[in-house]
């Protein structure tokens, strides 16, 4: 009893003097988490199925990043407005190409299937095989070892929290996290795209007697969501830096994330989001680095054990 | 009193803001051929979805008695423990497993309730195996009951409507029911047909004592089978009588029988 | 006929055909880097490389040459009339009996065992001799295990690994190769691992599954998924228990104490293969049996109608729970078999990439089909392993699962059922597509 009294007090003690720095680094996690959440709610939204093949997208908007970084980005690093400049291009370049692979993604391993009505452990598993192809092929034609990205200076303090340093690469990933998720939630709640999309997720029968485009719908919903999961491995990469394998655990943690939330709830996905993060990050006070990815995990699992349907609850259609 | 096989008290059930059944108080005597009529979207398929586990009412009770006569109370009961308590039922779009043989599909009602006994079935001890005589001989038996030897081997996905309904209603009794729930079993099928069902339903109860509880549209065979009816409507129930009762009760001709309206009003 | 042909040559599907042969040829293609990111896609094209063994060219005149080809035949088959129509009406033709059918099984069953038993007599090279246990015998066990969870139930198993590797570390901890005391204080024989393996995956399945599987079939997926990497994460951290990265001590070799006869099964591979292959043809036979019961016909209800299944009074969490223990207990088995044989296990086998490659052999075969899968595991892995025994020039290991990845979608785009297809699963499939049927559907909110 004694030690672990001993040992709950000592690390409470740690908590309290690193709770804002973990604090700001999770929520800036939180925001990639979130956005890469978005891409899973939306599509499971319209087709009532989990995209496998979003960590690709993801890990694609990295690569994308990486190589306009390079080509960009000379021996000086750039700072001041150069930077907000080259952060912008980073964040459109690996946007697009995110859009892009998800388009492909939904051409050639959804929309076969749905032409045939093929059922649902098909779309599984022909999703799971885009995935694989797509990371596969990402390490042999750009090597399978771990690089960093060039980066523009964005390492420098802003300002500080409780003492905590708040890094420009920090408030970036703010930024450009609200920028996009109010965006988002405008186009779904107020432009006759959203109107579709949410029509599709209600019934999709109905919507496409109402004159919805459902082939249309799905696939500017694929656009949306690949685009914010491009532009998150972007930011993702500019940090941690780019392997072909870099979908696979942020994208696991961003569908905890959408699960966490309420899977098919955009609000859900950035709450579960922030939240995980900001869990994740100060759970390093407890367990050791290596078991970080368990963590999550663990939520994962305890969030289907009890409330399967989220914090915010399912469904698109409604609570947009 | 001890003989309400189906006992149901006040029950309401609610999906967000719509409620499919508004405070539905009604009984079944055992062996008793009683009929649900209402006009669509009254709630009948709910009553039944209520009736069988597949819903959970937020209100109420629902009482059924068991196979040695033992009340059981079907709220919060999972549908399989429902049809393992004696309860069997038909769905109104005929839910077949339709890459399976008219025979699978009897064979699978027949031997669900037994425990599973994988080791066994890896096995193919001599228990399993004397299992499996006698579901294929009660199989057989069935489908000799609802005139469909001839169509055993036959993929159940091909078969007529009317031949979906009578499998279906061989696939509940398999499952040695109290009980037999039929959901519009006479939609979708032929004058000829609707003859040959009301005879079947007739001779489910007459021959093997089971109690049936009815919804269906078509009012002649529902005044010729029934023996008392329950009027549904907007979820709540506006009559109870004999089908002469119910015939000459000013409110059912209001609500159903005397126009169309209501029905052309309603969502299908 | 030629008026057919014509009508149906379209530019689009030319396109088609070069973007897929375009692909192909990346696919085999030389490989690039961060520093040449462009190198393997422009290399795939201008690269030296002979035309068929013809004559000397560069990549891109043979792979026209594919894509044209690949065109005239897609166009061909087009041609020959509308054969998809028949496909609904076939699918429900009534099956032949079982009586009708059982000389014809017993028959190739009997040819197929007799090829099996001879063949480490016809093969004397040791690689094939080794992995005709390690990469074939073993891989059928784990693929017909995956195909209880995958074709028998329905549900995807994205971590089949990870019982694969509690049933490896088990043998470990039984036989007392690991750091941590083994089981009982004493070092027993890898036999005695069997059961205790097969129990402790079972388990390990059942805590995992019986939460998850309530819900949607894809959660499943997505746990699993996150399963096996959570596994790989603790076998290598745990030094104290598993050895961590640095794998274990040596596991002995299985070996036999009946009485007089005393039997040590060595470092050669034939021993293994027979030893294998009894286990094979034990486990293919108790699966069959499995199929064709009361299980079986459940799972199949289950499948392809939840709600009328529970209706009749099964219970599909029970069997969901119950396919998945019995495809875990089986990784776990074949876990044992490879750690005795192999002699030491490390948690960098264990990865993503083994759990992809069970499914694509059950995908590949048929799920649902343990014929199938068979031949879809002896096909795919003789192939992976000649590949690797004398691979074509500029082929590296990893490319294997860029073409394993793209078989999955071939495979659920033009035949999902598989090669050799169950014939309930292929009606299952015929049906859904025509719109009969309610086996998981996709984009409607189906009301019972
Ligand atoms: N699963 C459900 N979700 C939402 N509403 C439902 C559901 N099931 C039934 N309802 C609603 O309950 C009402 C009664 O429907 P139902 O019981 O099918 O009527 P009936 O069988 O008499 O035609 C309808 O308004 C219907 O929309
Ligand atoms: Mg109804």
């Amino acid at each position: 009893m004694g030690g672990f009294g001993h040992y709950l007090l000592s690390h409470l003690d740690t908590m309290r003097r690193e709770f804002w720095f973990l604090f700001v680094g999770g929520v800036a996690n939180g925001f990639l988490y979130g956005m890469v959440a978005v891409g899973y709610t939306l599509v499971y939204g319209v087709l009532r199925l989990i995209n496998f093949a979003h960590s690709e997208i993801f890990m694609s908007g990295g690569f994308a990043g990486y190589f306009v970084m390079k080509a960009m980005i000379g021996p000086t690093v750039p700072s001041g407005f150069a930077t907000v400049y080259l952060i912008v291009i980073g964040i459109v370049v690996g946007g697009v190409v995110g859009a892009a692979i998800a388009t492909l993604v939904e051409r050639v391993a959804y929309r076969p299937l749905r032409r045939r009505h093929a059922p649902a452990l098909a779309y599984l598993i022909s999703a799971i095989g885009a995935s694989y192809f797509l990371f596969n092929l990402a390490g042999k034609e750009f090597g399978r070892y771990s690089i960093s990205v060039p980066q523009p200076y964005v390492n420098h303090t802003v300002f500080t929290i409780f003492g905590a340093p708040v890094q420009l690469y920090y408030l970036v990933i703010l930024i450009a996290g609200v920028i996009m998720f109010v965006g988002l939630d405008r186009i779904v709640a107020k432009t006759k795209l959203g109107r579709g999309i949410r029509a599709v997720a209600q019934d999709a029968e109905t919507a496409s007697l109402m004159g919805v485009n459902i082939d249309r719908t799905i696939a500017m919903t694929f656009i949306v969501g690949g685009a914010l999961g491009g532009a998150a491995g972007f930011l993702f990469g500019l940090g941690t830096g780019v392997v072909f394998t870099m979908g696979f655990t942020p994208a696991l943690k961003a569908f905890t994330a959408a699960v966490l939330g309420g899977i098919g709830n955009l609000r859900g996905a950035m709450i579960g989001g922030l939240l995980l993060g900001v869990v994740e990050s100060l759970s390093v006070v407890f367990v050791q680095a290596a078991y970080i990815d368990v963590v999550a995990f663990g939520i994962l699992v305890a969030v289907l054990l009890i409330r399967p349907t989220g914090i915010l609850g399912e469904r698109l259609g409604r609570a947009a | 009193m001890s003989d309400k096989i189906f006992d149901v008290q006040n029950v309401t059930l609610r999906f967000g803001g719509v409620v499919s059944l508004n405070d539905v108080s009604l009984h079944q005597n055992r062996g008793e051929i009683l009929a649900v009529i209402g006009p669509n979207g009254a709630g009948k398929t709910s009553l039944f979805n209520s009736l069988t586990g597949v819903y959970q009412p937020q209100e109420g009770t629902i009482t059924f008695l068991g196979r040695d006569a033992k009340p059981i109370s079907i709220i919060g009961k999972k549908a399989h423990r429902v049809s393992a308590a004696g309860v069997a039922r038909t769905f109104q779009a005929s839910r077949m497993f339709s890459a399976l043989t008219a025979f699978e599909n009897v064979k699978i009602g027949a031997e669900s309730h037994r425990g599973i006994g994988v080791l066994g079935a890896m096995l193919r001890g001599p228990a399993t195996r004397r299992g499996e005589k006698t579901s294929d001989a009660k199989t057989e038996e069935l489908l000799k009951f609802v005139g469909m030897t001839d169509k055993a081997n036959v993929i159940s996905a091909s078969l007529s409507y009317g031949d979906r309904r009578r499998l279906e209603i061989a696939r509940g009794l398999a499952t040695d029911p109290q009980v037999l729930l039929l959901d519009e079993p006479a939609a979708g099928t032929n004058p000829s047909e609707k003859i040959q069902l009301t005879e079947l339903i007739r001779k489910v109860r007459n021959e093997m004592g089971v109690s049936i509880l009815l919804i269906e549209h078509d009012m002649k065979l529902v005044m010729s089978l029934a023996e008392r009816l329950y009027v549904l409507n907007f979820g709540g129930v506006i009559a109870e009588g004999t089908p002469d009762e119910i015939r000459s009760n000013p409110a059912v001709i209001d609500a159903y029988l005397g126009s169309s309206t209501v029905e052309t009003e309603e969502r299908t | 006929m030629m008026m057919t042909i014509f009508q149906n040559l379209s530019v689009r599907r030319f396109l088609s055909s070069v973007a897929v042969v375009a692909v192909i040829a990346v696919m085999t293609g030389p490989a690039g880097s961060t520093e040449a990111p462009t190198a393997g896609f422009t290399g795939s094209f201008s690269e030296k490389s002979s035309f068929f063994g013809l004559f000397e060219t560069i990549r891109w005149v043979p792979f026209l040459f594919i894509a044209v080809v690949f065109f005239a035949v897609w166009t061909l088959w087009l041609s020959r009339g509308e054969q998809l129509k028949g496909g609904v009406s076939k699918a429900l033709a009534a099956p032949r009996s079982a009586t009708q059918r059982r000389p014809v099984r017993w028959g190739i069953t009997l040819v197929f065992l007799f090829v099996a038993i001879i063949l480490p007599h016809v093969i004397s090279d040791p690689f094939w001799q080794a992995a005709m246990v390690e990469q074939i015998g073993v891989y059928i066990l784990l693929a017909i295990g995956l195909n209880v969870v995958v074709g028998f139930a329905g549900l995807l198993d994205l971590g089949f690994v990870a019982f694969y590797a509690i049933g490896a570390y088990t043998t470990a901890w039984v036989t007392g190769a690991l750091p941590t005391p083994p089981l009982f204080g004493i070092h027993m024989d890898p036999f005695f691992a069997i059961p205790i393996a097969i129990l402790i995956a079972m388990l390990a399945g059942i805590i995992l599954g019986a939460p998850t599987l309530r819900l949607r079939g894809d959660y499943l997926a997505i746990v699993t998924l996150g399963f096996g990497e959570i596994i790989t994460i603790f076998a290598n951290n745990l030094y104290g228990i598993t050895g961590g990265s640095q794998g274990t001590a040596v596991i002995p070799h299985f070996s036999l104490h009946l009485g007089p006869i005393k039997y040590l099964w060595g470092l050669t591979p034939v021993p293994y293969y027979y030893l294998t292959l009894v286990f094979v043809v034990l486990f293919l036979a108790a699966f069959s049996l499995l199929e064709h019961s009361r299980v079986g016909r459940a799972w199949t209800a289950i499948r392809e109608d939840e709600v009328a299944a529970e209706s009749v009074g099964i219970n599909p969490l029970k069997y969901k729970v119950m396919a998945f223990a019995i495809g875990a207990s089986t990784a776990g088995f074949a876990g044992v078999v490879t750690a005795s044989q192999s002699n030491n296990i490390f948690p960098s086998s264990f990865t993503l990439q083994f759990s992809i490659n069970i499914l694509v052999l059950v995908i590949f075969g048929g799920m649902g089909s343990i014929v199938g899968v068979v031949l879809g595991a002896i096909v795919i892995q003789t192939g992976s392993m000649f590949l690797l025994h004398s691979p074509p020039a500029g082929y590296q290991p990893s490319d294997l699962y860029i073409y394993l990845g793209a078989l999955l979608m071939v495979m659920m785009i033009f035949r999902p059922a598989g090669l050799i297809p169950s014939r309930r699963r292929r009606r299952e499939i015929r049906l859904s597509e025509a719109g009969e049927g309610h086996a998981d559907e996709v984009l409607t909110g189906e009301q019972p």
